[in-house]
Order: structure tokens, then sequence, then C-alpha cells
């Protein structure tokens, strides 16, 4: 267990010194700040499209993190370390993947509030957004994690790893985006979809190590 | 590192081992012996399966036939240690936090963690320990990539080109290592192009055997 913790706090510490979180952050400011000039400042507008705006965006910025995930691994010859550790590989994944959630989708998160104020969210329709975010969160991370594995061995791996990743995300995005548009309906916190971005993120938890750990695995021979 | 049990002795069997890389077989029906406490020099020209050989003894790479015994048991990942090419070192960590990460991987019990100082003088990098790792040059990645061999004893040592990068001074330590280890009963595979002076054993991979 104390080999998972420490890929976990070690993993959390170099996202800390890489900066990954302010390239997501910086990404997801500049990409709202850009849609009033888009669309026109039309607050009435903005305010109907902010929920599912907010969720596009989070998961472009999401994009942005994915590739260096395992890129680093791959080129200094971290995975082999892993893969000898007495530790199962599946284990080791999960601690990745948790530590890719508290870095990057946990901060992400809390910033939503201010982010939102630029496309004139609904006050009502923030506390769902933000909810539904953090309960998709591990989904996000899973399956992002699943592109990112696949294209390790490719360089520049980024495109790639997005272009692999979308179509994946848009379950996530269809229900999570709903849950928070539903709240400008005054419908509340639209529970089912919460109820069901949980699931796809208990899922995605549970059988992304292991497709991620065979996609590694396959790497090394 | 301070307790260095010896081993008991037993010798290294590996009988008819085939390994495939990239749908091709590097290495078929390959058997070898290493004696008890002996070091075994791989040598061989570029592509004939080096790296691979020591990449599947040390369970990296799935062996496609055959199966390597250290006495009567399987070889398993707990009893070796693996050097290869890349040094598995987080750029962004310093040296001692880069050990600490390399010693919790190993998976051995928190009581058995060596004094990080120690372990740090012995390799030679105590001046650089809070240094980050992507500030040491080749030769000192390369000896802090060895500091897992002092860890933790671990009867079998795989080292790939292990004097790649380090200065005279390095390669006499590592000698010295090594013929310290096998003197305590350990069994050392090395692949390498130069002339290792610890070899007693040697071993040429002939393209096409």
């Amino acid at each position: 267990m104390r080999a998972a913790y420490s890929v976990l706090c070690v993993d959390i510490l170099l996202a800390w010194r890489l900066g990954s979180i302010s390239l997501v952050l910086a990404f997801l400011f500049i990409a709202l700040t850009l849609v009033p000039f888009g669309v026109g400042p039309e607050l009435a507008l903005l305010k109907r499209l902010a929920p599912g705006l907010l969720w596009v965006v989070i998961i472009l910025a999401l994009l942005l993190s994915l590739d260096r995930l395992f890129q680093s691994d791959a080129e200094d010859g971290g995975f082999d370390q892993l893969m000898l550790s007495s530790q199962p590989l599946e284990l080791l994944v999960l601690a990745k993947l948790v530590a890719h959630f508290i870095a990057i989708i946990l901060p992400l998160s809390l910033v939503l509030p201010i982010a939102g104020f630029l496309v004139n969210i609904d006050i009502a329709a923030l506390f769902p957004l933000v909810v539904s975010v953090l309960v998709a969160g591990p989904a996000l991370c899973a399956l992002g994690a699943i592109g990112s594995a696949l294209a390790v061995s490719v360089r520049r791996a980024g495109l790639l790893t997005a272009l692999i990743v979308m179509p994946l995300y848009v379950p996530v995005l269809v229900f999570g985006a709903n849950s928070a548009q539903m709240a400008l309906l005054g419908g509340g916190i639209a529970l089912d979809a919460i109820l069901v971005l949980a699931a796809m993120s208990l899922a995605a938890m549970l059988l992304a190590p292991l497709a991620i750990s065979a996609a590694l695995r396959g790497l090394a021979s | 590192m301070t307790d260095k049990s010896a081993y008991t002795y037993v010798q290294l069997d590996v009988h008819q081992l085939g390994v495939r890389r990239g749908g091709v077989m590097v290495i078929s029906n390959l058997s070898f012996t290493v004696k008890a406490q002996a070091a075994l020099m791989v040598s061989g020209p570029n592509g004939v399966g080096k790296t691979s050989l020591l990449r599947a003894l040390s369970g990296l790479l799935e062996c496609e036939t055959g199966v390597a015994k250290l006495g009567q048991e399987n070889l398993a990942t707990n009893m070796l240690h693996y050097v290869g090419h890349g040094e598995g070192l987080k750029g962004q960590l310093t040296i001692t936090e880069n050990l600490n990460f390399m010693f919790d991987l190993l998976g051995e019990p928190d009581e058995e963690r060596p004094n990080i100082d120690g372990l740090l003088s012995k390799i030679g990098l105590l001046q650089q320990r809070n240094q980050m790792a992507s500030d040491l040059s080749a030769g000192q990645k390369r000896r802090a990539a060895m500091a897992r061999l002092f860890m933790v004893p671990r009867q079998v040592w795989l080292l790939d080109e292990p004097f790649t990068a380090l200065d005279l001074g390095g390669r006499v330590w590592l000698s010295e290592a090594v013929r310290a280890h096998c003197q305590a009963g350990g069994i050392v595979v090395a692949a390498s192009h130069e002339p290792l002076d610890f070899a007693t054993q040697y071993l040429t991979l002939e393209a096409g055997v």
C-alpha cells in the first residue's frame, strides 16, 4: 500500500512543481474570456449558455493536462520501476489517477465560481455545476488517462490523445452539462443525472486501471 | 545496505529462453548458467538482444519460452535489481526525494528503509542531496539509479551497460560494489560493449542464434 501512497504523493508534488494546474486554469480563463467576444455581450444569452459552455471548456482544458500524464514516465524509465514494484501495476495506476484528480480537477472545480462570472452564470446553476464536475471528475481522469496511455509511445502525443479521448468524453459531457442546465429551469440539482455521473466515475475508476496497465505492459514489450 | 546478510550460494539457470520483441524472436533457445558468486558479462553486436535478455530476466518482457531459475525457485522480481538505460529519476524531485520514492516502490517494509544520507555518501552524491535530479550530469544520474542496489539486498543484479557515463572513479566504485556483492553470494548479469573488469564469466550472443 505504501508504494501506491508514495506514487500518489509524488505525482501531486510533480504536478505542483511542473505547474500543470496553472496551464489548465490559464486556458480555462482565456477561453471563457473569448466567449463574450464571439457570441456578443448579451447577458441573457450568456446566462443560458453558461453551464454548457463551462463544461465544454473544462473538458478542453483537461485535455491539456493529459499528454504529460504518462509521457514523462515513459521517457525516463519510470514505468520500468512501476512494473518492477512488488505492488500490482493496476494499483499504482489507480494512485496516479487519484493524484491527477486531486492535482487538477479539485482546483479546477474550486475556481469555477469565479470563472462562471466571465460568462454570467446564474447563481442557482453554480452549485450544481461544481457538484457535477466533482462527481464526473474521476470519470474524466480515468477516460483521459486511457487515451494518454494508448498514445504514450508517440512523440508529441497531445493531439492524438485528444482525438482518442474526446469521443469517450461525450456521455460524461451530456450528463454533466445537462445536470447543470436543469438548475436553470428551476429544478435545483438534477439528482438522476448526478447519479449517472457517479456511476460512470465508479465504473471508469475501476476499469480504467486495467486498460491502462494492459496498454503500458504492451508498451514495455 | 547495513545488513549484508550473505545469500545462500545458488546458481542462476536459464533454460531455453525465447523472447519476442516487435514481432521478431530476438532470442530463441538460449540456455546458460551463471555460477554462484559469479558476474556474467553478456556481449555481442547491437540489436542482438542483450537488453531484451536482461529485461526478460527481470520480468519486464514476457518470455515466449523457457524459464530462469535461481537455485530451485523461479526468478521473481523481488529477488533482483534491474538498472537499465532509463534512470527512472523524476527531474523535478530532489535526489533525496527520488531515493525515498525508489525505496517505496521496491515495496520493502518501512523499517528496512536505509539511512538516505548514508546511501548518498556511498554513491558519492551527498553534496547534491537537495538538488533537482534534472540538474545532475548523466554520470551522477547513473550513480543515483545505482542507489537501489544498496537500498535493499537482493541476490541478482541485472545491469544494462553499467559503465555508461560513469567516470573512472565511478567505474572503480561500481566494480568494487559488484565484487563485494558476489563475495556475499550474489549474482550479477551485466550487458556491455566495454570490457568489465569485474566479470568472471562471459557470454557472447550472436545474431541468429
